[in-house]
């Protein structure tokens, strides 16, 4: 036991010694404040608008604190204040467009979410229904139940098909096949397929079902079979980055209890990575149910209900978006038209907005449970 | 006697060990067999606009002078957008991983794999009925004051539909997929590294700088890459926010065209020869998501000490 007396604590009225050297509590509030009366100053100088102004702040503001910073506390510590400015500016510049976007769909979006829109296709719906509507000021007619029928089959056929052979070539990749050609190869043309732009994976299905059943053959399977070209890889990297992080002395120790390796695999290394998996499909899912670009080329554009799959044109909920921006149904009284795109885009993000928070949950309640 | 399930000749499971790792490869040379099947057929299916008379292709003067416009401008918007996105992606990704208070982290990471979850078709009208008329103001500024670098040369559109409206949304667009897959590698970083540096007396810049960023630099190129290939097939956002033209170096001018937006807003309408053109054109830009790919592939294989299978 060590008897040393301590030194008697400094008085209240002298700086104490650890926090010498180091800004006082306001200063950075301060620079903040000077940033903002500076920055209004200097856009008024060029008519004033609230975008030069919130630039002119925030660059005033990092570049003051950061000076305040290095004068008062040095160099090092000049610097690490500099980039916590930086990544905290980075991410709320980034959250500007989402922001934007979220309230722009919700503003526009909420207006045409009636029951009409939600239980009726636009089977019938012409250019003079929309001038009529107008002309009367009634509610719009006509809606997207449609689009909504084929996006979810549609959406569903490639999720089954995509993530059993997706997870089985990961795990192909990083259990059965370290180092052998196959799987470099495999790995190779995985990352090749990722940069598969989504138009050209559209082409291809409608070309290789054209093949099969005569040219043109445009219906709910050959969007699947795009999606799915679309989807496979990022289900196969997502998961193979997981498996890949397993630790090895899981799968050691699992061998050495005399584990049979798929047994292993099943058991031990896919539920420890069950929750970066599940975050892998989600994305997956997500970038392809909003895909706009093969729907097109492959399974048209339909007013009509068809809950099959296999036969006849089917509307997706981009692809009725897109329509009905581009090309109005009435090109005179575009109003009613833009009311069901914006309707069908807050339809198709709380869609994307389930599924996120499902997976999440599922991810949540399989993972294991970490020191972190 | 009780049989030793330990001893017992073909014990439980060798079949299952045999199905599994059967379909694990079939899965594998499933996805070759497809990757072939689209290479060969955009090939065969665009062999006629390569053979054909100079003459008859768009624009009326060979292949090569029709594909090399958009190609520039397919390279050009996604140069746009990466330059964009990747430092804010990054910084996104330090701020979940490593600024942001531990109990927000996990919702903030919602908050961005949301915008992942975003359609292109719903930027695309954003940036077409929202973004673009908001930005015609910054650009008559960048006129006016850089005006004498073609990249900003007049007249400016007023519509705002230019190539760098297209490459802004193309930034949005690719940032969340460079921020969650850079997020999820930083978030790996051993924690003992991190704490090392921390004992050592790093700020947590410095700390930052010397034990998670050299763990993710593979991580960081693929995020990067693959926002690049996002940026460079995307066709949706492009189609609906650019006012195309003819190539120009003006990036705020109506003008310019990318492979992908060409052949959205031409295939539906295209037969014979043209058709044929627009999947050379797809062709062209398989070919050139290949290059880039195998640029990354590369680059990371030469990093594979970081990778956490060892």
């Amino acid at each position: 036991m060590s008897t040393t007396t301590l030194t008697p604590t400094p008085t209240p009225t002298r700086r104490n010694r650890l926090s010498k050297g180091r800004l006082p509590r306001w200063a950075i509030p301060a620079v903040g404040l000077a940033a903002l009366i500076l920055g209004a100053a200097g856009s008024t100088l060029g008519g004033f608008s609230v975008a030069s102004f919130l630039i002119y702040a925030a660059l005033l503001f990092v570049v003051g604190a950061t000076l305040a910073t290095t004068a008062v506390e040095g160099r090092r510590q000049g610097t690490n204040s500099f980039f916590k400015y930086l990544v905290v500016g980075a991410f709320l510049l980034a959250l500007i467009p989402l922001v934007s976007v979220l309230y722009t769909v919700l503003e526009r979006g909420l207006p045409g979410m009636t029951s009409d829109f939600l239980f009726h296709s636009m089977n019938g719906m012409t250019g003079a229904v929309d001038n009529e509507t107008v002309a009367a000021g009634t509610p719009v007619l006509g809606g997207a139940y449609h689009a909504v029928v084929g996006t979810l089959l549609i959406t569903l056929c490639s999720t089954v098909i995509s993530v059993p052979v997706g997870m089985l070539a990961a795990i192909y990749l990083v259990e059965y096949g370290q180092g052998k050609m196959l799987s470099r190869g495999i790995t190779f043309f995985v990352d090749v397929m990722t940069g598969i732009p989504s138009i050209v994976a559209g082409l291809f299905a409608a070309a290789l079902f054209g093949l099969m059943f005569g040219p043109s053959t445009r219906m709910g399977i050959v969007a699947a079979v795009a999606l799915s070209v679309l989807m496979i890889p990022t289900v196969v990297r997502s998961t193979e980055e997981m498996l890949k992080i397993v630790p090895n002395e899981l799968r050691e120790a699992s061998y050495a209890l005399g584990v049979r390796k798929w047994r292993t695999i099943t058991k031990v290394v896919i539920p420890t990575a069950i929750s970066g998996i599940a975050s892998g499909v989600t994305l997956a899912i997500a970038r392809v149910i909003g895909e706009t670009a093969p729907i097109l080329v492959t399974a048209g554009l339909a007013n009509s209900i068809n809950f099959n799959v296999f036969s006849n044109w089917m509307a997706t909920l981009p692809t009725f978006i897109y329509y009905q921006i581009l090309n109005p149904t009435s090109p005179t009284n575009i109003d009613p038209s833009a009311q069901r795109a914006w309707a069908a885009a807050l339809l198709l993000i709380i869609m994307v907005m389930v599924l996120n928070l499902g997976a999440r949950l599922i991810a949540r309640i399989f993972s294991p449970k970490t020191g972190r | 006697m009780t049989t030793n399930a330990l001893t017992k000749p073909g014990g439980s499971g060798r079949t299952g060990d045999k199905v599994f790792s059967t379909a694990s490869m079939a899965a594998g040379i499933l996805i070759l067999v497809t990757l072939f099947a689209v290479a060969l057929f955009l090939f065969l299916q665009a062999i006629p606009a390569f053979t054909a008379d100079p003459a008859e292709v768009s624009g009326g003067k060979g292949f090569l002078s029709y594909i090399w416009p958009i190609v520039i401008g397919t390279v050009i918007a996604a140069a746009i957008a990466i330059v964009l996105a990747t430092p804010v992606g990054l910084g996104v990704a330090l701020f979940i991983s490593h600024y942001a208070p531990r109990r927000l982290a996990a919702p903030l990471g919602y908050v961005i794999d949301l915008l992942a979850a975003i359609p292109s078709v719903i930027y695309g009208i954003w940036g077409y009925l929202v973004l673009a008329p908001v930005l015609v103001p910054g650009y008559e500024w960048l006129n006016a004051n850089l005006g004498f670098i073609p990249l900003f040369g007049g007249p400016v559109s007023q519509t705002g539909k230019t190539m760098l409206t297209a490459g802004i949304v193309l930034a949005v667009m690719v940032l969340p997929i460079i921020t969650s897959l850079s997020r999820e590698i930083f978030l790996q970083t051993p924690g003992l590294h991190e704490e090392a540096a921390l004992a050592l007396g790093a700020t947590r810049w410095e700390m930052i700088r010397m034990s998670v960023l050299p763990f993710a630099r593979a991580g960081i190129i693929s995020a990067v890459m693959l926002g690049l290939g996002r940026a460079l097939g995307e066709t949706m956002a492009v189609a609906l926010v650019l006012s195309t033209g003819n190539l120009i170096p003006s990036l705020i001018k109506s003008g310019n065209q990318t492979i992908a937006a060409e052949i959205a807003l031409n295939f539906p309408e295209a037969f014979g020869l043209r058709m044929s053109e627009l999947i050379a054109a797809g062709l062209v830009l398989f070919i050139i998501t290949l290059a880039v790919n195998m640029v990354a592939r590369w680059i990371i294989s030469r990093h594979q000490e970081f990778s956490g299978a060892n």
